[in-house]
């Protein structure tokens, strides 16, 4: 289906490579979906050649969280525009989460993911699959099927395992497996009907809060059943100063814990619910300063392993009910770049490798994504300009939905090329499918 | 220059508090009238919109627009789940295409005015919203204070002190009038236990209402409403009303200038355990009159309505003769 079907492959000229390995100024020729040659002043022959010369090739981005809303509400997403959305972002690989209707707890749901993502062809999809039967907390998914299905991520995400007991044995169980569990760390008894962040705008705004408490009780307690189990945990998008904290200390101790945090906890406060529009709200919901900065700081020195988005589309109108009754959830896919890029005060290869080779590596994708760029590696590139000037418009977004807290939002750096296996699936900004 | 809605206290400001209470003067004086109604507002259309059931708050702006000669509109569309589905701003573009100019709003989620602010070019009034803000209710109560302090010899904001009493965390009330008070200078103090505070404190709080009363001149009670007892925010009603009702040992010690406030309705035996039409520095009533007078302020000014006295029919023969 590309070119090299026909023969000629492409030829990436005069940029700059960015990768696991280092930096250097190279071509690259891609070819029959792997990276056929690296090295100056190649040879086009019959290659297609497109100049490079002011960008960054880098291994494509891979994103921990994606909620492409399919099966079950593609009114908000489908798998092919939410790959759309993720090619066009740089993303070459996406775990979707598991909160379909129905719910990826069983092969059949996974397989359906993973096939429509292939149909679709332009990212790599792997679904995640729940811990517990329809996300309820109460009984445990068949891991060993799920596992030989491909699944390597579990998670309840859009809620926490709140069973202390149950958590212990799904780690126990799924440990042995190999298989990472991650958690969406809110205590349910301490957010009921929260809206934002328990502070000092909900406490003038009239909104009930979802402290920062919830997040960090659920982060230890899963940090001890890791102390006690030896599993690993993958703790999904930390908003809170504290378990920043508490994740940092688990990793001094040596415990197989990894943590991700989102473009938006690094971006916005909550003071943005301040007009009570609920293009604002998100779970966990928008922080403070303080917690926005020792997010950043996470990130920067490592206590936190990758940026994920969780892109989470909703429909025009679910935006457009009141605040306490609207859907949390924004979009991120492509915006993640050029958001990250603005709030972190990082050199572009530690940015890069947040949004690829270390959520490539948690998500057990590391043989195929988040590559050295050399010679026989699959070509999963993205091409980044990481100077030229975009304001976000959501109504030109991929995803079917629009639910972007940065509309007009001037940002700097944008993927301009996405290869999948070899692939253009984005060129010049467009995807090509 | 006066603002295009009240959706909050801080639409208007301290001037603009100042402004509307000199209005609700007027209006009061109108309500005085034999006759009652004055054409300020004719040919305006108001549209009472109560997605949250409220025959007081809602009988008192319809009072008020029809004493101001307006004509009204009226959808109460309940609070039900069945609602909840629905598309906010489908049911405000719809209504304002019949021509409205202006919208009286109450929502159970705080900030729906807001949003349809967003939405409209019509005037919006917040007839309560959630949790969250009620400026009419603040400002009938400002005026109310005014007003019977005034007739007690007492003038001004700058000295007082109000304590709010009871479920601050749950409290459109308490946050609009705490706020009100606070932009003109008056002390607010909020009593009640931690568990009805908000998360933040909005004003110095205290869980010791009878060491609180003896500094105080207004005291304020707000509607305890019993899901709060049912949800364990607080034990038992009987022992939220040992601590925080206004009992009949409580009374005797007020200060007879000292008022006696409540938004409405009341929970006898719950927070107030004493007849208010005993007690001398009760206010209760006046209250309710005045939140006409208050509610006809805000349109006239929201809706720059004319002369109040023009092709009155009442001229001459009520005046302010009571």
């Amino acid at each position: 289906m590309s070119r090299d079907a026909q023969g000629g492959g492409v030829l990436l000229a005069g940029g700059t490579v960015i990768d696991i390995l280092g930096e250097r100024r190279v071509d690259v020729r891609i070819s029959g979906g792997a990276i056929a040659e690296v090295g100056e002043r190649l040879d086009a022959a019959d290659d297609e050649v497109i100049d490079v010369s002011t960008m960054v090739i880098a291994p494509g981005f891979v994103d921990l969280h994606t909620h492409l809303r399919e099966p079950g509400m593609t009114e908000a997403e489908t798998i092919e525009t939410g790959s759309r959305a993720a090619a066009l972002g740089g993303y070459t690989a996406v775990v979707a989460m598991p909160n379909t209707d129905p719910t990826q707890d069983c092969v059949s749901v996974v397989d359906f993911v993973r096939a429509e993502g292939r149909r679709a062809g332009l990212c790599d999809v792997h679904p995640s699959a729940s811990i517990t039967v329809g996300r309820a907390g109460e009984r445990l998914v068949p891991f060993a099927e799920l596992a030989a299905a491909g699944v390597r991520i579990f998670t309840d995400d859009g809620s926490g395992v709140q069973d202390d007991g149950l958590m212990r044995r799904a780690l126990e169980y799924a440990g042995e497996l190999g298989l990472t569990l991650a958690q969406h760390c809110e205590v349910s008894s301490l957010t009921a009907g929260a809206v934002m962040h328990e502070g000092e705008c909900c406490s003038h705004l009239g909104l009930p809060g979802w402290p920062a408490l919830a997040e960090e009780l659920m982060v230890h307690r899963d940090i001890e059943l890791v102390r006690l189990t030896g599993s690993p945990v993958h703790l999904l998008h930390l908003s809170t100063a504290r378990s920043v904290e508490l994740v940092r200390a688990a990793k001094a101790d040596g415990l197989p814990v990894t943590a991700e945090a989102t473009p938006h906890h690094i971006s916005l406060t909550d003071e943005r619910l301040r007009g009570f529009d609920p293009l604002f709200k998100v779970n966990p919901p928008l922080r403070t300063i303080r917690d926005v900065e020792e997010v950043r700081r996470g990130l920067i020195d490592g206590t936190i392993d990758a940026i994920a988005t969780d892109h989470a589309p909703h429909p025009g109108h679910a935006k457009e009910r009141p605040l306490d009754s609207a859907p949390p959830g924004m979009l991120g896919l492509e915006t993640a770049f050029g958001v990250a890029r603005a709030h972190l005060d990082l050199p572009l290869r530690d940015l890069i490798a947040l949004l690829s080779w270390r959520p490539a590596a948690i998500a057990g994708l590391g043989h195929l994504h988040g590559r050295p760029v050399e010679v026989g590696e699959p070509a999963n590139l993205t091409v980044l300009d990481p100077s030229v000037e975009w304001t976000v418009d959501p109504d030109a977004l991929a995803s079917r939905s629009s639910n972007t807290p940065y509309r007009d939002v001037p940002l700097v750096g944008r993927p301009r090329h996405t290869f999948l296996h070899g692939d253009a699936v984005v060129r010049d900004g467009v995807a090509t499918r | 220059m006066s603002a295009r809605h009240l959706r909050g206290i801080d639409d208007v400001g301290a001037d603009g508090l100042l402004r509307l209470l000199d209005l609700t003067d007027h209006m009061a004086e109108v309500g005085r009238r034999a006759n009652p109604k004055v054409p300020a507002l004719r040919g305006r259309t108001v549209c009472n919109l109560f997605f949250e059931d409220s025959t007081r708050t809602r009988m008192s702006f319809d009072t008020a627009a029809k004493r101001l000669s307006a004509d009204t509109m009226t959808l109460a569309v309940g609070s039900s789940s069945v609602n909840k589905g629905e598309s906010l701003r489908d049911t405000v573009e719809t209504l304002e295409a019949m021509g409205v100019d202006a919208f009286v709003i109450r929502h159970r989620s705080s900030g729906v005015p807001w949003r349809i602010s967003e939405w409209c070019t019509a005037s919006v009034i917040n007839a309560g919203d959630g949790w969250h803000q009620h400026p009419t209710q603040a400002l009938l109560d400002l005026y109310t204070i005014r007003a019977e302090r005034a007739a007690r010899g007492a003038e001004g904001f700058e000295n007082l002190r109000v304590g709010i009493v009871g479920d601050i965390r749950h409290s459109r009330v308490a946050r609009s009038l705490t706020e009100a008070l606070v932009l003109l200078g008056a002390s607010v103090l909020h009593i009640g236990p931690r568990t009805l505070m908000p998360p933040t404190p909005l004003a110095p709080s205290t869980d010791d209402l009878d060491a609180a009363l003896a500094d105080l001149d207004v005291v304020y009670l707000l509607r305890m409403q019993l899901e709060r007892i049912d949800s364990a925010v607080v034990p038992t009603g009987e022992e939220y009303s040992r601590r925080f009702a206004l009992t009949p040992e409580r009374a005797k010690r007020l200060g007879e200038n000292v008022l006696v406030m409540h938004p409405g309705p009341m929970n006898r035996g719950v927070e107030i355990t004493v007849d208010p039409a005993h007690l001398p520095g009760s206010v209760i009533t006046q209250q309710v009159t005045n939140g006409i007078a208050a509610r006809m302020a805000v349109l006239f000014d929201l809706l720059g309505g004319v002369d109040l006295d023009v092709g009155s029919p009442a001229i001459g023969s009520g005046g302010a003769a009571s």
